[in-house]
């Protein structure tokens, strides 16, 4: 069974961070999941740098344009990666532009994040069309959960479509915005939580976008099974030391 | 072989919708209305009669005697650089504000790098009294500052591009991130034959009203409705995809795209995307861009604002690829020449994109009763500076 599926099945809420392969320094890619798995995050989200990253606010383009500029590539990420499995049990995404994995190879990006022990993908670029058509077989034979996106915005139909072509959990963005914190969620959101919760779909919810403390963790994960953390990680890896993780994560689960 | 946009939005290989999930109720909006609304018979009438008289077209399509003479065949300049504000674009922006309007959208945003767009923008944004937002790379904002200016005179706010390399590209990330910050509202005016479907269709219907002129005019002049070559410059495309809409099924028709080499193709400086490119996803769209061996998309050049966009339209890929048009790579010098030429012999100062569709008379041989139709996509008033700088006047 698939490590991500595992941590779903825990009860308890989940709490899911990012951060920026290659940033604040190349080489520190290793030493931040280890820290993140010993301060008890649940899972983590590794992000592949892109020079164009559509869906991202102004803390994770910085970040991602620091990474490239520190000299991070597909190939040296799956370098620093492949001994990951000795020393970290908690599920690994990777979460990347549809173009450099193009250029990799889909396959072969699949199969080196298979032998890695990678568990799932986030591509937000790719279309759910195109994932189903010629991608889908692709994940099944290594293992991968493709995690899909879902806004305000998506109608019912388009929800519940993603929920029956998704295994593990929906990837809930908080409101209709790219990438970054703030400060609480107002009333449209917890309709938004609301209703969503009231569609019982099939697979959990995980809220990303908008979470950088303790109280939006709290309320996203009211109703729903998770919480990303993201731009407010990249924040505090950008004023502190990464030796301080355990503090910003004991913040968060407080 | 068809050289349109399939059900699935693709030519051929290229195209399609490659946008985050933030991004699909509104391209889906527009993708199941636009064939619709464009089709009306209210909403033909109100751009057809905004184009005439508003934009003023039809555009001539003038017999240059004299180039004829040097070059010893037939050329005709179809003149978009006579339409209002100086370029091809605004055909595009009144469609496509016809549609926003359709759609009950008060907010328009848009990119641009040269300004051009930006400024064709801003116009019909006036015209309709809607709000405008324009993004602009900061390093264009510095080098385009007249036309910043005539845009803020048109009411529009033109808002800087810092990430990135703060250029077209970015400005262009920009403008969709605000797309996805306000999905409600707001109606982002593309202006080339670029982004997600069916942007790349929608605009080179708005600017097939070219190729559909060229017939009407030749038929008068030549008595036939089908020139031998049509040439055109392609950046991200829209000009050349107006020039030969209605030309891509004929194959006796050759089709010419000019690529900018900048200082030429390999020198590292360079916008030729057919030559240098490969396939990849850029702002949406599946096609040829300029990239790394990693994927990271990197930063053309040319001294032309307007042809120094990354990739090219789906349907210039799929014309590329399908060896349906020739693909013509001219440097800088070749272009700024083949300006100043036309300046001297027929007393038109074009802007250097068109230079760059001009610059291919001297790269290829017509024969003396060929019908050449090259179009002249915009005036060079935008691009006093360069010519001097570069001519030293």
């Amino acid at each position: 069974m698939n490590r991500i599926n595992i941590k779903l099945q825990e009860d308890k809420k989940i709490l899911s961070i990012y951060f920026t392969a290659g940033y604040p320094n190349l080489n520190d890619t290793v030493s931040i999941i280890q820290k993140l798995e010993k301060s008890g995050v649940d899972m983590i989200e590794i992000g592949l740098p892109f020079s164009d990253p559509l869906a991202d606010g102004p803390t994770i383009q910085e970040s991602s344009s620091k990474a490239l500029e520190n000299g991070m590539t597909t190939k040296l990420l799956f370098e620093q990666l492949a001994h990951i499995r000795e020393t970290v049990q908690i599920p690994l995404i990777i979460m990347g532009y549809f173009n450099p994995i193009l250029q990799f190879g889909m396959e072969k990006f699949c199969e080196q994040c298979a032998q890695i022990g990678i568990d799932g993908l986030i591509i937000p670029d790719l279309p759910l069309e195109i994932f189903e058509q010629q991608y889908q077989s692709l994940f099944e034979k290594y293992n991968l959960k493709n995690i899909r996106l879902i806004t305000p915005q998506t109608s019912e139909e388009r929800i519940r479509k993603i929920d029956a072509l998704s295994d593990s959990f929906i990837y809930m963005v908080s409101s209709s915005s790219t990438t970054g914190g703030q400060s609480s969620f107002g009333e449209s959101q917890q309709n938004y939580f609301n209703r969503i919760t009231q569609m019982q779909l099939k697979n959990p919810q995980i809220i990303g976008f908008g979470i950088s403390n303790q109280e939006t963790f709290s309320q996203a994960t009211k109703q729903q099974k998770g919480g990303i953390i993201g731009s407010a990680f990249i924040q505090h890896l950008n004023q502190n030391k990464i030796e301080t993780i355990p503090d910003f994560v004991a913040k968060i689960l407080c | 072989m068809n050289y349109h946009v399939n059900e699935q939005g693709f030519y051929g290989d290229f195209g399609g919708a490659f946008i985050p999930e933030m991004l699909y109720p509104n391209v889906e909006e527009l993708r199941q209305i636009y064939g619709k609304i464009i089709a009306t018979e209210s909403f033909q009438n109100e751009f057809q009669q905004l184009l005439k008289d508003y934009v003023g077209r039809p555009t001539p399509l003038y017999f240059a005697e004299r180039l004829s003479d040097k070059y010893q065949t037939k050329i005709y300049l179809k003149r978009e650089d006579l339409c209002h504000t100086g370029a091809h674009k605004i055909n595009n922006t009144i469609g496509q504000i016809l549609l926003a309007k359709e759609l009950g959208k008060t907010r328009i945003i848009a990119e641009t790098g040269a300004g051009q767009h930006g400024v064709a923008t801003a116009t019909v944004c006036a015209l309709m009294g809607l709000q405008c937002i324009v993004y602009m790379g900061e390093i264009d904002i510095q080098r385009q500052a007249p036309n910043v200016a005539r845009m803020k005179m048109l009411g529009a706010e033109v808002r800087p591009a810092t990430s990135g390399s703060k250029t077209l590209k970015d400005a262009t990330n920009e403008a969709i991130r605000d797309w996805i910050n306000n999905p409600i509202d707001t109606f982002y005016i593309i202006g080339s034959v670029v982004g997600p479907h069916p942007y790349p269709d929608l605009v080179a219907q708005f600017q097939s009203v070219i190729s559909k002129e060229i017939q009407s005019q030749l038929l008068e002049k030549e008595g036939k409705e089908n020139p031998d070559y049509v040439i055109a410059c392609v950046g991200g495309g829209s000009n050349a995809a107006g020039a030969f809409y209605h030309f891509l099924e004929n194959e006796n028709v050759a089709l010419i795209a000019a690529e900018a080499a900048g200082k030429g193709i390999y020198s590292g400086e360079s916008a030729a995307t057919s030559i240098l490119g490969k396939t990849g996803v850029i702002h949406g769209s599946k096609t040829l861009l300029m990239q790394s061996e990693d994927g990271q998309i990197t930063e053309p050049y040319s001294i032309s604002a307007g042809l120094d966009y990354p990739g090219i339209g789906p349907l210039h890929a799929h014309l590329f690829a399908s060896k349906r048009a020739e693909f013509i790579a001219i440097t800088d010098e070749e272009a700024m020449k083949a300006g100043l030429q036309l300046c001297k012999m027929e007393g038109i100062i074009p802007a250097i994109e068109s230079a760059h569709a001009l610059a291919v008379l001297d790269q290829k041989q017509f024969d003396r009763n060929d019908i050449v139709v090259i179009n002249l996509s915009g005036r060079g008033d935008k691009d006093l500076n360069t010519y001097i700088d570069y001519f030293n006047f």
